[in-house]
């Protein structure tokens, strides 16, 4: 198998406050391959934008970070704000939920993109007007020549994350990391932007990492998908394995809570998510977990192989013989 | 069947906004919604769906006179809200509620629960034992009654927004606007307050108006089923038909678009992608407000724009060209 383009060790994010540090990831390993689609999946808290924000050092200063996280062979976990702001935008970049605060509202599209342009490579700045205009044209922004001396609040908001898709692949990144980049964009708007994401990963050859809560759109674009609660990865594989014969009670309760097309009664997740303050011991769903024992509240589940899925329940096993008789 | 407890026809509502063009101030009117017209009968929901912008919110805000019609009736239990004195509005105002999208900034966060949602009994001058009453309201909506004296700071999404239908059902409300209700909510936690939703519907014989534009949420709650484009109804009817034979191309698209979470369904089906995006509702294009993004418009759309009726789809659609094949929308029972 080729090497992976990030590969993330015993990851681990926790955020220091008044009352003790919020430990919002314990502890991921994962291998990002190339050329693939990879899916993270999970509620809100569960860890799932805070882990790439992490290996980015987007995080603010005092948040605490340990593990490894290799980008390309490189150790990004301890690495100097310059080594880091080198990879940032240039092998892996980042497209956000909303586009209208991560654009600058009082500088031209143009001016924006040149800079993201000039920071990573020696380029003129005639050349970088050129190649904006390349980048517009090629997101699918009608007349980039005259768009791109226009300012953010000029377009309409699927229009914005195509200006920020545009920026994000401005110097080729090798992996891509999408946050939510369609939750605050409408439906019909949203099919646009997914297929213009898997238009630019096929173009580029890109990974991309899509964080997301919608399974459904998880269903139509990822090769691979991760789920994740409370800080740690529960389930693990590709996509049709998953949707398929989830392995993990909580994937299987994220299945069920989906309204079908009867009216019957919807199956919620009894509870809410744990206070990551304190997290409890053990299996951090156990509380809200049907089929949880006493074993389970014993010790952190590990992530193991089980079949074709990577899953992190300790009574799997016991699961899918008692679900299938 | 039943009597209609919502009658609206012909609403119209326009906001006035002012641009300025060199020295002058020019007045524009945004043509929020063009000559909506629906009817709800007692006890039942209809599902109000549309993209941003589409008007939907305004057309909530209209029915319950949160927001002065421009034109049009608003009928409720047969009185004309849009021509009621203020004073008689705020006793008609206990019948009908409504619930917001956001939990955190639809409640007030210096207030505890109980004095949030005994609000309404002290504004509309009902006496009686408060307290008991809010105990049993946060009962109702499955919460503790000891809740009431907590704010709202210590609560998650799901139960805030548990809150607001409680506070909504203070007053035993026969109709209840549910905009965009469980939105903000995560799945395994909007899938208890869509349950708490039609629990309520069955035991007390509420009327819901539901507003959203999750097309999987509104399929599972709702009897009929209104689509809004641009401030004008495009189809409306009963939910299945409407989600399985929809005849409207924008209804097509609009389906089409709504990822289904089965990987097989995903990458089989054919998607109708529209292009560019919603046109402003200062000058909504002549005729047809939908063929400017619309894959079938012809010549006709530009001038004529078609009326709201059943042009043999067996419920009505506004569209010159209703369409019989439709793209495959596949159910997705085969979990």
């Amino acid at each position: 198998m080729a090497e992976p383009l990030l590969s993330l060790r015993d990851f681990r994010v926790s955020f220091p406050t008044m009352r003790g540090d919020v430990q919002a990831v314990r502890g991921i390993d994962l291998d990002v391959r190339p050329g693939e689609l990879l899916a993270v999946v999970g509620e809100s808290g569960s860890g799932k934008s805070v882990t790439f924000l992490g290996t980015m050092g987007l995080l603010p200063k005092n948040t605490k970070i340990s593990g490894s996280a290799k980008l390309l062979g490189q150790e990004l976990v301890g690495a100097s704000a310059l080594k880091v702001r080198r990879s940032c935008g240039k092998d892996v970049a980042m497209i956000f939920q909303d586009p209208l605060s991560a654009l600058n509202p009082v500088q031209r599209i143009v001016t924006q993109i040149t800079e993201m342009l000039q920071s990573h490579q020696n380029i003129s700045k005639t050349a970088a007007h050129d190649r904006t205009v390349e980048l517009l044209d090629l997101v699918g922004i009608p007349q980039p020549d005259e768009r791109a001396l226009q300012y953010p609040h000029e377009f309409s908001g699927g229009m914005r994350q195509r200006v920020m898709i545009a920026m994000a692949i401005a110097n080729d990144p090798k992996v891509l990391i999408a946050d939510e980049p369609t939750t605050a964009l409408d439906v019909t708007v949203q099919a646009q932007i997914l297929e213009l994401i898997q238009k630019i990963q096929r173009e580029l050859e890109a990974a991309v990492v899509l964080i997301t809560h919608d399974l459904g759109v998880v269903a139509r674009v990822a090769d691979r998908v991760q789920v994740m609660y409370a800080g740690r990865v529960v389930e693990r594989g590709e996509l049709t394995a998953v949707y398929d014969h989830p392995s993990h009670p909580y994937t299987r309760g994220l299945m069920d809570s989906l309204p079908g097309s009867s009216r019957e009664r919807l199956k919620p997740i009894p509870g809410a998510p744990p206070n990551m303050l304190n997290p409890p011991s053990g299996c951090a769903f156990r509380a809200r977990c049907s089929y949880a024992t006493e074993a389970c509240a014993a010790e952190i589940p590990s992530l193991h192989q089980f079949g074709d899925l990577e899953n992190a329940c300790i009574r799997a096993e016991e699961l899918v013989q008692e679900l299938t008789r | 069947m039943t009597e209609p407890i919502l009658e609206v026809e012909h609403l119209v509502k326009q906001f006035t906004v002012k641009k300025s063009e060199g020295f002058r101030s020019i007045k524009r009117s945004v043509h929020a919604v063009s000559d909506v017209s629906f009817s709800i009968t007692g006890g039942e929901t209809l599902g109000l769906v549309g993209e941003s912008g589409s008007g939907k919110t305004t057309v909530g805000r209209c029915v319950l006179r949160l927001l002065e019609p421009t034109a049009g009736t608003v009928r409720f239990k047969g009185t004309d809200i849009a021509k009621v004195s203020a004073k008689e509005m705020r006793g008609l105002r206990k019948q009908f509620q409504i619930v917001f999208q956001d939990p955190y900034s639809s409640l007030d966060p210096r207030m505890t629960v109980g004095a949030s949602i005994a609000e309404p009994l002290t504004i509309q001058g009902i006496g009686g034992d408060h307290d008991k009453k809010v105990a049993d309201l946060l009962e109702l909506v499955g919460l503790a009654p000891d809740h009431a004296q907590r704010f709202p700071h210590e609560f998650s999404g799901g139960q805030r927004q548990r809150i607001g239908i409680a506070r909504a059902l203070a007053l035993d409300p026969s109709f209840i606007v549910l905009d965009e209700p469980v939105s903000a909510l995560d799945v395994s936690i909007q899938a208890g307050v869509v349950n708490l939703l039609a629990d309520l519907q069955e035991q007390l014989g509420l009327s819901y108006l539901f507003i959203a534009h999750d097309l999987s949420v509104v399929r599972h709650v709702s009897d009929n089923i209104a689509v809004m484009y641009l401030g004008k109804l495009v189809e409306y009817g009963p939910a299945e038909d409407v989600y399985t034979k929809p005849a409207h191309p924008y209804t097509q698209a609009l389906l089409s678009a709504v990822p289904e979470p089965d990987p097989a369904i995903e990458r089989t089906r054919q998607r109708i992608l529209l292009e560019g995006d919603v046109p402003s509702p200062i000058n909504p294009p002549s005729g047809c407000r939908f063929r400017t993004r619309c894959p079938i418009a012809k010549e006709i759309c530009a001038i004529d724009p078609p009326e709201l009726k059943d042009r043999g789809q067996g419920h009505p659609v506004a569209c010159h060209f209703p369409q019989t094949t439709m793209v495959s929308i596949s159910d997705r029972t085969a979990v």
